[in-house]
């Protein structure tokens, strides 16, 4: 939460901001990252198959992990510590939210100025345990229900709830 | 004191800083229930069983008093149903609801604008009933927690249920709502660690998806067909993680020479949470050609285009062609102040709605500690500057050097503030106009340029990926 200016007015006000909008990036390489599930989750693409997907995950704490394909197979670079897709989802999810917010949301002590590497490194010396592969497919789910989006058509019936929704001049 | 000669076009602002009268009772009423809402319904304390009871004293003269009344006495002991909930958070809507009135009547005298009368309110269609009933549930859920016992189990309970009702537009509105709702939530997880709450804010989102999930509780607008010139003023930009809206503020002046009209005219997109900013138009741009009209100055004639008594347009682009240049400035100056408003909805009788159109010259800025304010005839109206979208050329600054403004006249968090939605500024010793929707058509600016590539690529890319996974 990012109250603005005075926490009593915030309090009181309808359009209070809660979340500071997300930055946009580049999806090519990694299509979808979010703060959810008391995970750090998302999908990766594959470097090798425009075909295949990796599903990553860092739980919240513990930082355990895991990264396996769309099709259950587990990530071969996933073992022992975190693998490359996991650095990138890691990487994205400081572009897109911004490396205080992911830090606090993982509850990584680190100067978050300092960036992705400085939070991956920290996570990574506390040798976090692998995960079991159960998160695999919600976050999979997730990835379809938010490519869903796309899918929906746009409408001319006004919306009167998007008037609690004021645009976040902070966005880049 | 206020010469009269000018018309209607100046706002007298000493009306919208007088105290209006029950308001701050009213407001606390609404606090102490908002607060309620922290700790949760599930073991009320005695401050809360307090706050419950006053909404029901505050109600009491009202149809729902019974209602209130027994929902009121099972809450305090925290033994409230889904239907007691729900008329809790009717009679929050209620109390907001006369609090909206009076706010609307000072608008309405500060400007001078006569408002159409409420056609007898029709329930909407019965629909998907059971998907309504699950929203429902989830937030008796979340009422019975609080926010302090939000956590991501619990939230994550509004995604299938929003995941279905979005695909049909009859659930339009819930699904959109919720969505944003439980994404802000989400995002606070878990409460128990948070140190403050957005109080009004969660409490208004609850009752308000409570309140739509009652079959039937959006309306059935009175509709009719208008053929005439629509001269826009401005375009107004909604916007959460999942979602978009473009609102479209205009005079329209009908063809048969009846008195010209205050409308609205709406295009939404759910959209990725990655495309935002300036990104944001592309997603809209296909399916309406009205902000792309107002962005470039133009005024567009419409033949039998649907509108609802509150004076929302229902766009198609069929009934709708381009028209002549017509200058938003020269349309607030000259066509502004003689257009009449439309009624307001039942469930749109709340301040967070409140979003006028008013023209403003001859004021002084203040600019202390970052924040904007016009001196109107000597008051003090602040600028709302945290509504002006990225995805436009209109910046705090120009709003600071400027010598007009078309704008919203709001009200939140206990008084009224303007949202620039246009300002003429002097560039080079030239007046120029600078709009917040400029770019809705699209711009030779070149970082925004680069913005909507970006995003033009990013859903690119996620077209691709869903090309791939979706269907397999």
């Amino acid at each position: 939460m990012f109250p603005d200016g005075d926490g009593k007015v915030w309090e009181a006000s309808s359009t209070a901001r809660v979340i500071p909008p997300a930055r946009p990036r580049k999806l090519a390489k990694v299509p979808f990252v979010e703060l959810a599930d008391g995970r750090l989750q998302g999908v990766v693409s594959s470097g090798s198959d425009i075909g295949r997907v990796y599903v990553s995950s860092v739980a919240t704490r513990g930082y355990s992990f895991a990264c396996s394909t769309n099709n259950n197979r587990p990530c071969g670079g996933a073992r022992g510590s975190f693998c490359k897709h996991i650095q990138a989802l890691i990487t994205e999810a400081v572009l897109q939210y911004g490396a205080e917010r992911v830090a606090r949301y993982l509850r990584v002590e680190v100067d978050a100025a300092a960036g992705a590497p400085a939070i991956i490194t920290t996570m990574t010396a506390t040798r976090p345990a692998q995960a079991d592969g159960t998160a695999a497919a919600p976050v999979f789910s997730r990835f379809l229900r938010h490519l869903g989006y796309l899918e929906l058509v746009a409408d001319t019936t006004p919306l009167p709830e998007m008037q609690w929704f004021p645009p976040t001049g902070a966005a880049a | 004191m206020v010469s009269t000669d000018r018309g209607g076009g100046l706002m007298r602002a000493d009306l919208l800083a007088e105290p209006v009268p029950g308001l701050d009772e009213a407001l606390a009423v609404v606090e102490a229930f908002d607060r309620t809402l922290i700790g949760g319904l599930l073991r009320p304390q005695p401050t809360q069983a307090a706050a419950l009871t006053e909404l029901a004293a505050a109600v009491a003269g009202t149809p729902l008093a019974s209602l209130v009344a027994e929902a009121v006495e099972k809450a305090a002991v925290g033994a409230a149903s889904e239907d007691h909930l729900l008329a809790l958070a009717a009679a929050r809507t209620a109390l907001l609801g006369a609090i909206h009135d009076a706010l609307t009547t000072r608008v309405d005298e500060a400007t001078g604008r006569g408002r159409a009368g409420q056609p007898a309110a029709k329930p909407g269609a019965f629909e998907a009933v059971n998907l309504l009933a699950a929203a429902r549930a989830w937030l008796a859920d979340l009422a019975r927690a609080g926010w302090q016992g939000i956590d991501h189990d619990l939230v994550s309970g509004a995604g299938q249920v929003v995941s279905a009702m979005l695909p049909d537009p009859a659930l339009r509105r819930p699904a959109t709502l919720l969505d944003g709702f439980a994404a802000e939530l989400a995002a606070c997880c878990p409460g128990a660690a948070l140190e403050r709450f957005p109080v009004r804010r969660w409490a208004d989102l609850w009752s308000r998806a409570m309140m739509l999930t009652h079959p039937g509780a959006g309306g059935s607008p009175a509709m009719e067909a208008v053929t005439g010139r629509l001269l826009p003023l401005g375009v107004d930009l909604h916007e959460h993680a999942t979602a978009v809206q473009a609102q479209v503020h205009a005079v329209f002046e009908p063809a048969d020479g009846s008195s010209p009209r205050l409308v609205r005219a709406s295009v939404s997109a759910p959209k990725p949470d990655t495309v935002v900013g300036v990104g944001v138009w592309q997603l809209l741009r296909p399916h309406m050609s009205l902000p792309a009209a107002a962005g470039d100055g133009r005024s567009m004639h419409l033949t039998d285009m649907p509108i609802t008594a509150e004076g929302d347009l229902i766009w198609s682009d069929a009934h709708a062609r381009l028209g002549e240049p017509a200058d938003a400035f020269a349309t607030a100056r000259v066509a502004l102040p003689g257009a009449g408003a439309g009624a307001i909805a039942p469930l749109d009788r709340h301040p967070a709605v409140i979003a006028v159109p008013v023209f403003l010259e001859d004021y002084a800025v203040q600019r202390d500690d970052g924040r904007l304010a016009f001196t109107v005839a000597g008051q003090r109206l602040p600028v709302d500057a945290d509504r002006i979208p990225s995805a436009g050329p209109l910046t705090p600054d120009a709003v600071a050097t400027s010598s007009a403004c078309i704008g919203l006249l709001r009200w939140d968090a206990g008084s009224f503030r303007v949202q620039p939605l246009a300002v003429e500024t002097v560039v080079k010793k030239k007046t120029v106009a600078i709009h917040a929707g400029a770019w809705a058509g699209g711009t030779a600016d070149k970082p925004a340029v680069k913005a909507e590539q970006a995003a033009t690529e990013a859903v690119r890319v996620l077209r691709e990926r869903a090309g791939k996974l979706l269907r397999t």
